[in-house]
């Protein structure tokens, strides 16, 4: 049954994909990209990997989607023809980089195999050493953040990192140069939707808290809440309008929150140095190891779903923001002072 | 060991062409990027597929499992797929700031464009 699960939401994958390619309406595009998302967490979760399933729903079909959305309204809504390019060569290159692959794949265990080498080398060891260790029943949440801090904390920086190339590039308050107020294009007028936002987006928001503070019981953790929490807001955001999410969230806030979550997540490090352990060893958090183990991925969690959280609503705030203030030369429809230039 | 025992890997591999082939036969950047997006999500389900262990379980400890699935791909890909959201954003954002200074989002355009005079 899982297989055949399995075979029909990659082969929906694989339509999905070559849909992506084929519609010239970027928009609807952008829209396929959600459901391939969408499609990919379910497939997943048939895979065993709730976790996962978690963030690419979230990530995926909530929040790249709009991304991408938020860029199409401020570029251009059809994709033009190719011309003047061969269409042999690409194809060539992708046939001999597949067919290479899948020569590649011959020498793999056969799939769901438990000998296969990589079930026998470290995954034992967290699968039975986490329970005296750390004692939390989520394995994944004990390697993300204890066994595994320093990787984590590099993808912690990596995401700040972006958000940094973002705010340089766009700038959250900068005006373009050459700006035209267009007027505020809202969502509020469909009372079926504020209805179902009203609803929906505490419900989320309780949701994401669960996710952060259960992390350890149950799928979950810092990644998975953040994005969460994010799309929550995110929603809001569409639905009410973009000065009444700030006005939830200040930017002024909100701009700081992203370092702040890298400042708790090094800080921990910082502290477990201190007391004299080695950096994000928690053993010297508490007396006994476990509670101090458990203590020191609950401080790291929290830094992670600030910092995730933040990065993600800074990010949307930007583009949207961007998006209220086009040139008025650009494509599709303008403002009333579009004729100006 | 049949060749069959591969499936999912090849149907990751099948994907992760797609996205390529968007990738590099399409000008429109917006389109380039979905591509890449094809192409990242293709390696994430690579990945989860290595970790499935038959007839294992979410790898949550609890009494009555002994066959778990191997945790170390889930925090792999579960980190990638937000360092993939942001680098993706910053990719668009890129692409925005390129439309304002061109006025197109197609490469060969842009390029045109550069090589005037």
């Amino acid at each position: 049954m899982d297989t055949v699960v399995d075979i029909l939401l990659l082969a929906f994958l694989a339509v999905c994909a070559i849909a992506i390619l084929r519609l010239r309406d970027l928009f609807a595009m952008a829209m396929m990209f959600g459901l391939f998302s969408l499609i990919t967490a379910g497939l997943f979760t048939t895979m065993d990997a709730p976790d996962v399933a978690f963030t690419e729903a979230a990530v995926g079909a909530g929040i790249s989607t709009i991304l991408m959305l938020a860029t199409l309204a401020q570029t251009a809504r059809r994709e033009q023809p190719v011309t003047g390019r061969s269409k042999l060569l690409p194809l060539l290159v992708v046939w001999v980089t597949g067919a290479v692959l899948i020569y590649g794949t011959v020498d793999l265990p056969a799939f769901g195999d438990p000998s296969a080498p990589v079930h026998t080398h470290v995954a034992p060891y967290y699968l039975q050493q986490s329970t005296a260790d750390i004692g939390i029943p989520n394995v994944v949440a004990s390697i993300l953040a204890s066994y595994r801090g320093y990787d984590t904390l590099g993808e912690v920086v990596v995401v700040f990192a972006a958000v940094v190339g973002v705010l340089a590039l766009l700038g959250l308050r900068a005006r373009p140069p050459r700006v035209v107020r267009r007027p505020v294009r809202r969502l509020d007028q469909h009372a079926v939707l504020k209805v179902i936002a009203k609803l929906v987006v505490p419900v989320i928001l309780l949701f994401a808290l669960y996710v952060q503070f259960h992390g350890e019981y149950s799928p979950g953790g810092g990644f998975q809440a953040g994005v969460i929490f994010a799309a929550a807001i995110i929603l809001f955001a569409l639905v009410f309008g973009l000065d009444e999410a700030r006005q939830v969230i200040p930017p002024r806030v909100l701009q700081r929150l992203p370092a702040a979550g890298v400042l708790i997540f090094g800080g921990t490090g910082l502290l477990t140095m201190l007391l004299g352990g080695n950096y994000l060893d928690y053993d010297m958090l508490r007396e006994s190891p476990q509670k101090a183990q458990q203590m020191g991925i609950i401080m790291v969690e929290i830094g992670v779903g600030v910092t995730v959280a933040s990065v993600m609503l800074l990010i949307y705030f930007t583009f949207a923001e961007r998006g209220r203030h086009r040139r008025p030369d650009g494509n599709g429809d303008d403002g009333p002072g579009g004729a100006a230039e | 060991m049949s060749f069959f025992a591969h499936y999912n890997y090849h149907l990751a591999i099948i994907l992760a062409m797609i996205g390529l082939y968007t990738m590099i036969s399409r000008t429109n950047l917006v389109k380039k990027v979905a591509g890449l997006n094809i192409f990242q999500v293709s390696v994430f389900i690579l990945f989860i597929s290595l970790g499935v262990v038959e007839d294992g379980t979410v790898p949550i400890l609890s009494e009555g499992y002994t066959a778990y699935s191997n945790p170390l791909p889930h925090v792999l890909i579960l980190t990638a797929i937000v360092v993939g959201v942001a680098t993706t954003a910053l990719a668009l954002a890129l692409i925005v700031r390129i439309n304002e200074a061109y006025g197109t989002v197609e490469e060969d355009q842009v390029q045109a464009k550069d090589e005037e005079p």
